[in-house]
């Protein structure tokens, strides 16, 4: 039975089709999902994922205890900024890619995905014994919506006063700072306001208490209409993410992956002091050649690759490789694809095939991401 | 919930096809409301004998894609140009200008009546 968010009701009303993602009941889309999609590009979108586990990390030896868990260096994450990050098994499998926010001296927020929360929850309470660090999975006291689109920045700032307006125009990409916002209902709530997202745009994700998210939730989408924000759901930030070449775990990352082959070995910190789980396999996987590297392909036809699709050598057929996400492009009008392929055929241009339903469609390397927002 | 046109027949793949010569074929609002926005069509060529209930096209969304099945057997005489340049309009009025080809009927396949359609999908 999948669990309901504190958003449940709020989606039902507003009519969303309803899917299970990661063990929750998640909005798939209200309306449309090339709508929604467009409205997060060029206006701003409404997404709830509170889905997503939030486990906290604190104790003087909290950095210490994440930096022996983690791929990255949480030492050097300054307070009141984020740092992508990864979990990763003894043999280098990535058990979780991550996003950690420091927002004290000895406090860590570390954001899991929906489905591997519990795991990441008990690895890293596993994997503090020994640190000064207390490990708390809030998962289920936690809502999370984001806002995410050009016009996120002015939605977020028209419903704070003070010095929390300067604190969310000023605030830096990966950075986060609680700020208090004022309830549509006349009452306030003190997010976690981050400057991270899915999209590719601009955006800000607001943690906060379960018990505030229907009135944070409405202030939003009331605040943020006039500005063309709709509420947006995963068919969207699926679609969003892909546009913009993140990685979603289960299709480019999962325990048969190292982040190396999915192109992520920066966020793996082998220069760090000390050791920390999976160290030796990734400094030997680092060394050694890889079997396989995740591109980016576009369609030269119409007929879109879908995750699972073979990729193969044009001519002769020989599989080359698996699509690993794949959808028509909203933005680009085009195919566009995440996939695995042998490193001989990983070359910007180079021309492969997937085997679309038992017909091959002709795509070309392309580096990633397919789309970048404008900048300003 | 849905009302489905009662002139229509219906397979359990969710296409229409009418009684008209040729007849018209198409799939329902549930087809795309569970695909979502249709991005591509994969229509049968003019002139191509189709089957009742094999494979004669695709239908794809941004999130997913599915298997156009034919309600007839026959020869297809026309495709709806119209939604395979903008296939939105599936999804704006799949009863209406959302029809996908036009066949020649030979042979009916198994076809449900409108109220039997709305039993099958639970509406």
């Amino acid at each position: 039975m999948d669990k309901k968010t504190p958003l449940h009701d709020e989606h039902e009303a507003l009519g969303a089709s309803l899917t299970g993602f990661g063990g929750w009941l998640m909005p798939l889309r209200y309306t449309s999902d090339l709508a929604e999609h467009r409205a997060v590009r060029a206006a701003a979108g409404l997404f709830d994922l509170s889905h997503m586990g939030e486990i906290w990390v604190r104790g003087t030896g909290a950095a210490a205890a994440l930096d022996h868990a983690l791929v990255g260096s949480a030492a050097a994450i300054a307070v009141g900024r984020a740092k992508y990050s990864m979990i990763c098994a003894e043999d280098g499998a990535v058990l979780d890619d991550l996003i950690v926010y420091r927002t004290g001296d000895a406090e860590f927020l570390v954001v899991a995905n929906a489905g591997n929360a519990p795991l990441v929850a008990s690895e890293l309470a596993e994997r503090s014994a020994g640190f000064d660090a207390v490990v708390e999975d809030r998962s289920d006291e936690t809502a999370l919506i984001a806002v995410q689109g050009p016009q996120a920045e002015d939605i977020v700032a028209g419903l704070v006063a003070g010095d929390d307006v300067a604190t969310v125009r000023s605030m830096k990409y990966y950075a986060a700072s609680p700020v208090t916002l004022t309830l549509a209902d006349g009452g306030t709530v003190t997010a976690l306001a981050a400057r991270t997202g899915y999209t590719g745009e601009d955006g800000f994700e607001l943690f906060v208490p379960s018990s505030s998210a229907v009135a944070l939730w409405r202030t939003l989408l009331a605040a943020g209409e006039p500005l063309g924000l709709v509420p947006a759901g995963l068919s969207a930030r699926d679609s969003l993410r892909l546009e913009a070449g993140m990685p979603l775990y289960g299709h480019e990352l999962d325990t048969t992956t190292t982040p190396y082959e999915a192109g992520l070995g920066r966020v793996v910190r082998l220069d760090k002091v000390g050791d920390f789980v999976g160290r030796a396999a990734l400094e030997s996987r680092r060394h050694s050649a890889p079997s396989r590297v995740l591109v980016g392909l576009r369609g030269l036809g119409k007929r879109p690759a879908r995750a699972g699709y073979p990729v193969v050598a044009p001519g002769s057929g020989r599989p080359v490789g698996t699509v690993t996400s794949g959808a028509p492009s909203p933005t680009l009008g085009y195919p566009v694809a995440m996939a695995y392929v042998t490193p001989e055929l990983s070359a910007e241009g180079t021309e492969v095939g997937v085997d679309v339903r038992g017909r091959t469609e002709p795509f070309v390397v392309v580096p990633l991401p397919f789309y970048r927002r404008p900048q300003h | 919930m849905a009302e489905f046109p009662a002139a229509l027949r219906y397979t359990v793949e969710h296409e229409w096809v009418d009684t008209s010569s040729p007849a018209v074929v198409g799939v329902t609002s549930v087809a795309a409301e569970a695909l979502g926005d249709v991005v591509y069509l994969e229509l049968p060529a003019v002139g191509a004998s189709v089957e009742a209930g094999t494979v004669i096209g695709e239908i794809e969304s941004t999130k997913s894609v599915s298997e156009l099945y034919s309600p007839v057997s026959g020869t297809v005489v026309e495709v709806n140009q119209a939604a395979i340049d903008d296939p939105a309009v599936v999804n704006a009025d799949p009863f209406g200008a959302g029809w996908l080809f036009k066949v020649e009927v030979s042979s009916e396949g198994q076809l449900l009546t409108a109220e039997e359609y709305g039993q099958h999908t639970g509406h």
